[in-house]
């Protein structure tokens, strides 16, 4: 029986082609991006072997500085957001609405759903100024504020992307974390109720350390999602005005496909890499035995 | 469990005659009802604006207040955004490269699992590890090699290199939750199925496939919003305006006529919007669910 279990011909049928494609296609890029590190050039013009000048380069270059800033900035806040909004809305589920929460989870998940390009283009429309005030403008003047032209400025574009974010991903922080809620015995509940803990008390002391696992790898799988923020930020406003919203992502891209620089391109990646590298580290170590049981 | 919970509460107000407690529940369920009222209101206005903006004109964009209705319900903004927009074309591409992805994400990864958490050979621990490694390596890190190598093999006139980067970079997560699932079948089931001479490729097709069944729909479900809704690699790999996807031509639309065309923009992204709608009406206790248990992908 251990035979047929450890048949090295099934192994290579069932395993072989998968292995054979991951290595080619993730394994082998990933090597030759962190070789790429050490030179300056592209395929076309030739590589210069650099040794460690793009790391001092990374650390001098302000656009760089700038969008490191950026991203980290991007990242703490819209995860802090994410957070806090989500958990608002599990506890609303659990504790409020009960059982008749499916519809409202089932509405505030859905955009989460929806592709980034679709969501950013409709943003801006819902935030336009000028002749074609959007709703949000129009909301403003109606009350008798004057219309923001949010766009012409870092600050308004990133307070857009923020709420759009924010609108498209609370849902499915909140299901996340809605999961750990329910898990918390009832009769752990029932009785931190007998002895007079309600409302905001129940919470911060019982509720609160029971879900602090699922709340943690929440946390950790949030920050790693924003650190490598994209598309929104491209289809919002094209990373500007004048860079001012560009992240370490587009950076990357830019130097790679608008500047043909292969080598700071990949440094640019491998920074981002070490910075996901380390919050996913956390994510195992706290978010394995979760997930593995679901 | 509510009888349980509302007990002291009503205990507590025994005394108080039974319509004004009634009056009072009332009342204080009120600002929660508001709080979740304005809350659909703050998710659905948005789309519902968007919808009713594809039935615009230009005039209207610009002459109307923004929450005017719509004077008619006319489709030549979705007919311009369908052909003239090319988004028709761009629908198919994505079809054309999220199929064949997803069905050998599935193949490979399934198989790969299968191989590594119900066989018993040396290193197996290994090669998991490797593979569930990958979740943490972002696109950016893998972008480059491979767009040389997809230039130098030709292969950038075709939607391939999406098929093919697609198809790894699912993998991953793919293997991770596939073995995790098979983790979860009693090993006796395949050792039965040994000791009765079935040989391991059998009981994969003939047993843990079908037990899957379930599994595979979920990791289906979450792979395929990650590779519709991509636009790193996308954008990347397609240097022909025939080759964009939804959403590299999506971003490239309001490009494409100089000034904005409102309409055809607004029916273009409602079309996209719509599309997933239809979807998320028959699948979102799936979707849902799936999406929590993938949130280990980074």
């Amino acid at each position: 029986m251990q035979s047929v279990l450890g048949d090295k011909k099934a192994i290579l049928i069932l395993l072989g082609p998968a292995l054979l494609v991951y290595t080619l296609v993730k394994l082998v890029p990933v090597f030759w991006s962190l070789g790429l590190t050490f030179y300056t050039g592209n395929p076309l013009s030739g590589f210069d072997f650099v040794g460690l000048d793009n790391f001092s380069r990374f650390a001098e270059d302000p656009q760089a500085r700038s969008a490191l800033w950026f991203t980290l900035k991007y990242a703490f806040v819209l995860s802090a957001g994410q957070i806090v909004l989500g958990y608002a809305l599990a506890l609303l589920y659990v504790f409020v609405l009960r059982r008749a929460s499916t519809f409202v989870r089932t509405v505030v998940f859905f955009p989460t759903v929806l592709p980034t390009v679709a969501v950013a283009l409709l943003f801006n429309s819902l935030f336009a100024t000028g002749q074609r005030d959007g709703p949000v403008n129009s909301g403003l003047e109606s009350v008798g504020l004057s219309a923001v032209d949010w766009f012409s400025t870092g600050t308004g574009t990133f307070v857009v992307a923020i709420v759009m974010e924010l609108w498209r991903s609370m849902g499915f922080y909140a299901v996340l974390l809605y999961a750990g809620l329910v898990d918390i015995p009832e009769e752990t509940l029932e009785s931190a109720r007998l002895e007079g803990a309600t409302g905001w008390r129940l919470v911060r002391h019982v509720v609160l350390p029971l879900s602090l696992p699922v709340l943690l790898s929440s946390v950790i799988f949030s920050v790693n999602n924003t650190l490598k923020v994209f598309d929104t930020l491209l289809a919002l406003n094209n990373g500007g005005p004048g860079g001012e919203t560009t992240p370490l992502t587009l950076y990357m891209y830019r130097t790679v496909f608008n500047y043909a620089d292969y080598g700071y391109g990949s440094t640019i990646a491998f920074v981002l890499t070490v910075m996901c590298l380390l919050v996913t580290l956390m994510v195992f170590r706290s978010a394995r035995r979760d997930i593995t049981r679901a | 469990m509510a009888t349980l919970t509302e007990a002291p509460a009503r205990a507590a107000h025994a005394r108080t005659p039974a319509p004004r407690r009634r009056a009072g529940r009332t009342l204080r369920k009120l600002p929660v009802r508001i709080l979740v009222g304005l809350l659909v209101v703050v998710e659905l206005y948005p789309l519902v604006w968007l919808v009713l903006g594809s039935f615009k004109t230009q005039d209207e964009f610009f002459s109307k207040p923004t929450w005017a209705l719509p004077e008619g319900f006319n489709f030549d903004n979705y007919t311009e955004a369908w052909s003239g927009g090319g988004l028709g074309r761009n629908v198919l591409n994505s079809v054309l490269v999220t199929v064949p992805s997803l069905a050998f994400m599935i193949l490979l990864g399934v198989a790969a699992a299968f191989a590594l958490e119900v066989m018993v050979w040396k290193g197996r621990g290994t090669v998991l590890l490797a593979f569930v490694a990958g979740i943490m390596i972002p696109g950016q890190m893998i972008l480059v090699p491979l767009f040389t190598v997809y230039f130098q093999a030709g292969l950038t006139n075709t939607l391939w290199p999406l098929i093919i980067t697609y198809t790894v970079m699912g993998l991953p997560l793919t293997v991770f939750l596939m073995a995790a699932y098979l983790r979860a079948i009693p090993r006796e089931i395949f050792e039965s199925a040994a000791v009765d001479g079935a040989g391991m490729l059998r009981s994969f097709f003939r047993i843990a496939v079908p037990m899957m069944r379930n599994a595979i729909v979920t990791i289906a479900l979450v792979e395929f919003f990650s590779v519709w809704n991509d636009l790193l690699i996308a954008l990347t790999f397609t240097t022909r305006d025939e080759l964009a996807t939804v959403q590299v031509g999506l971003l490239q639309f309001s490009d494409e006529y100089g000034s904005t065309q409102y309409g055809p923009l607004f029916a273009a992204i409602s079309i996209n919007v719509l599309g997933i709608l239809v979807l998320y009406l028959f699948l979102n206790r799936q979707i849902m669910a799936g999406l929590a248990a993938g949130s280990v992908k980074g």
